[in-house]
């Protein structure tokens, strides 16, 4: 089903990844996380940002245990874990931050 | 008739190469593509062969799939042409018939 | 969690793009990396193919997965083995190939070569060596 974001129609598939990531910009994640009900912080963001960055550089969304001891070493060993995680993203960062950031599901994510 | 001949497969696992070498005319044009492409490249094991087909028939490697893998241009086998997907296409053209090799 | 840890060995032998194997080997090892078993990869036969550098896939519309095989060392695997004759056989030495490190935490994160170039014969005895092969 496609979400509407400032006016425009974004593609999703049937779990509500965003079906071209480059079509991606802030405001899907604005919309998507709204309709989880939760308001995206910085710290959101630091996460968001890193896994579009992620993508970009290996053409793969990173399991779950790669991205907590990535962000561990990149904003510090207190958020290297996935309570951290999970705190942010109570469905989990592949269920909800790899969506929000238009990434397709994590590979062996089921 | 004129036929552009074409081989999409790697030379080190099929023999779709030799087969097609061995049983065109002179004069015949021949383009690689896809993992056909391999065989178009210096230095392999396949090199001899390919450069004793120069001698009667004309050999072509399509640049995109050469680039997709990795290849530069300057590791193609002198007297191989690299054409794009519109020199593909004239081949086709100014061909009387396309015979795939696969 | 598995208890017992088993020596994986996932060979690989096609060239990229032209078909799919490539591509799948790399999305199973990275699914089972999550299994914490003893993983090795081996390239040998075209699968060298995978490995080149500089790989550029805008020109036929497909997705360049080569970047993937440099986050293979976030996902622990740390064993990459190229065989020597089949680069050879392709006029490709190692300088043609990605550079892949992992980082050892044990080591202040210092950046170690994944890819170790093997002869045939070694090729041989990994492969006798191995538990579980997976082939591609």
């Amino acid at each position: 089903m496609p979400i509407e974001v400032n006016g425009k129609s974004f593609e999703t598939d049937e779990e509500g990844y965003l079906a071209n990531i480059n079509d991606w910009e802030p405001g899907v994640a604005e919309v998507m996380s709204k309709e989880d009900d939760l308001d995206l912080t910085d710290e959101h963001w630091d996460i968001i940002n890193y896994l579009r960055e992620y993508y970009e550089e290996y053409q793969i969304a990173p399991a779950v245990r790669v991205l907590t001891k990535a962000v561990g070493k990149k904003f510090g060993k207190d958020k290297g874990n996935s309570k951290y995680l999970y705190g942010l993203f109570p469905y989990g960062p592949a269920k909800q931050a790899c969506r929000y950031a238009g990434l397709p599901k994590p590979t062996g994510c089921v | 008739m004129s036929t552009l001949h074409t081989v999409n497969k790697s030379p080190f696992e099929k023999s779709s190469l030799d087969a097609c070498l061995s049983r065109v005319g002179a004069g015949a044009n021949v383009l690689l593509l896809e993992d056909g492409v391999y065989a178009a490249t210096k230095g392999t094991a396949v090199e001899p062969r390919v450069k004793q087909a120069l001698d009667s028939v004309k050999l072509f490697v399509l640049g995109p799939d050469l680039m997709a893998r990795g290849l530069s241009e300057d590791r193609v086998i002198d007297g191989i042409s690299v054409v794009d997907y519109a020199g593909f296409v004239d081949l086709a053209a100014e061909n009387d018939k396309v015979q795939a090799w696969l | 969690m598995s208890e017992t840890i088993k020596k994986f060995l996932y060979l690989n032998r096609k060239a990229p793009y032209g078909t799919i194997y490539a591509w799948e080997s790399l999305e199973v090892v990275l699914i089972g990396a999550a299994f914490d078993q003893d993983v090795s990869l081996a390239f040998v036969d075209d699968g060298v193919y995978q490995l080149i550098k500089d790989q550029d896939t805008k020109g036929i519309g497909m997705k360049n997965f080569s970047p993937t095989y440099t986050a293979l060392g976030d996902y622990e695997v740390k064993k990459v083995f190229v065989e020597k004759e089949s680069l050879e056989e392709r006029g490709l030495t190692l300088d043609d190939l990605q550079h892949l490190v992992w980082e050892d935490e044990d080591d202040d994160w210092a950046e170690k070569d994944s890819i170790e170039l093997v002869s045939r014969e070694e090729m041989t005895a990994l492969m006798e060596d191995a538990e579980v092969v997976f082939s591609f």
